[in-house]
């Protein structure tokens, strides 16, 4: 055999095999595989409005209605120590939750009363910045979502939220865990978590589970986009503050306080 | 070609592969492959006993196919799978596999304590080559009285 042809049909030999590949992918099937929930509610960024006032004024004062209605869906456990707590949706004192409209002569109307606070799904969250292995992400419709499978432990992202909404595990939550929702999944040891405003009800059309609990309607949720949704209504109407907001996270939590 | 020592080399080559694949033919047939139990009160009521996918594609794929759906359903927040033949399926470890591969639904489970380690139907094939797999440290798997 001459040189010339040897290389000749060598060559046409590797340009067979990495033809293979080539044709592999266009040979494979395209069709879409994945489809959104068609019952799934229409959103482009998420918000709610709380309504501390109605709260206060119309709520039992030791309502706690949300936080169970979120922490019975969501399998959150009660640890039962203030050091390893895990929490969704809890409150803390106002003058906590807004420190900067803290001063020595607060109205009597919100002095040391408690508010409803969870994670803000900030538009520019801080603790998305910080993950390093990208299990806090933030959804196209602004919902701060946490992938436990990827979330290794690290912590950065608590050290980075300004409002403490997130928790970690530091021991196996489930013995913790009186009643199991058993549709919804646990967190293990080692992994951070936090509220996840109920995307998985919103997938199935259902509005998150804090908002249908509260009997007098303190909660407001929709999408900021939608100039007719609910939570654009109410902020139209009313005053509303939102946490922290010099920071420059910008929150997708609004309060009404007075 | 001259080999020195040629006799005690090809003695010493045998007997060392002879020791290397010892594992692998001393198990010849000592453990038979797992027979998966498929006989759970929901796949008994199903008229065509199918999975998603063909049998053939779920015993190669069923990994490949379970990270697919994770990634769908929690980076792209799609949630419905639509298989080969166009049914569609809501893509969730535990609420549409464990309807049928267990005995009792995950969501009829109510306390964490009603939960064995492993699921029977995963685990008889995963116990037998050896795989752990860590789905149920956070998805919830129903106590089976297998």
């Amino acid at each position: 055999m001459q040189r010339r042809s040897f290389i000749k049909i060598g060559g046409f030999c590797a340009l067979g095999l990495g033809a293979l590949p080539v044709a592999r992918v266009f040979a494979g099937s395209n069709q879409t595989k994945y489809a959104a929930n068609p019952e799934a509610l229409p959103g482009k960024q998420w918000a709610m409005v709380v309504d501390m006032q109605k709260c206060w004024e119309e709520g039992e004062p030791d309502c706690t209605d949300c936080i169970l209605a979120c922490h019975q869906t969501h399998n959150v456990p009660d640890i039962g120590s203030v050091k390893e707590e895990i929490k969704w949706v809890w409150t803390e004192p106002f003058e906590n939750t807004f420190p900067e409209q803290k001063h020595a002569y607060l109205a009597e109307s919100v002095k040391g009363k408690p508010v409803l606070v969870f994670c803000n799904h900030c538009a520019n969250p801080s603790c998305v910045r910080v993950c390093p292995t990208k299990a806090t992400y933030k959804r196209s419709d602004g919902i701060i979502m946490m992938d436990y499978h990827r979330c290794i432990g690290c912590r950065y992202c608590m050290a980075a939220c300004p409002f403490g909404a997130r928790s970690f595990n530091f021991r196996d939550p489930r013995p913790f865990i009186k009643e199991v929702n058993g549709a919804f999944p646990t967190r293990e040891k080692g992994v951070v978590e936090k509220c996840n405003l109920c995307e998985e009800r919103l997938a199935a059309g259902l509005v998150p589970a804090c908002v249908e609990a509260c009997k007098h309607n303190a909660l407001v949720f929709g999408d900021l986009d939608d100039p007719e949704s609910a939570v654009r209504k109410v902020l139209r109407a009313r005053y509303t503050i939102q946490r922290k907001p010099d920071l420059g996270t910008k929150p997708k939590i609004y309060y009404i306080v007075s | 070609m001259a080999m020195y020592n040629g006799r005690s080399i090809v003695t010493g080559l045998v007997l060392f592969f002879a020791l290397l694949t010892f594992p692998f033919w001393y198990g010849l047939g000592a453990a038979p492959a797992p027979e998966p139990d498929l006989n759970t009160p929901a796949i008994q009521k199903l008229v065509e006993k199918k999975c998603v996918e063909n049998r053939e594609f779920m015993r190669a794929n069923h990994m490949e196919l379970l990270k697919e759906w994770r990634n769908a359903v929690v980076r792209t927040g799609n949630r419905v799978y639509i298989a080969g033949d166009g049914k569609k399926y809501e893509m969730s470890l535990q609420n549409t596999c464990l309807d049928c591969h267990a005995n009792i639904p995950p969501k009829q489970v109510k306390t964490t304590s009603n939960q064995l380690s492993q699921v029977q139907f995963c685990n008889s094939c995963h116990s037998y080559v050896g795989v752990k797999p860590d789905c149920w440290t956070c998805h919830i798997q129903p106590k089976e009285g297998r």
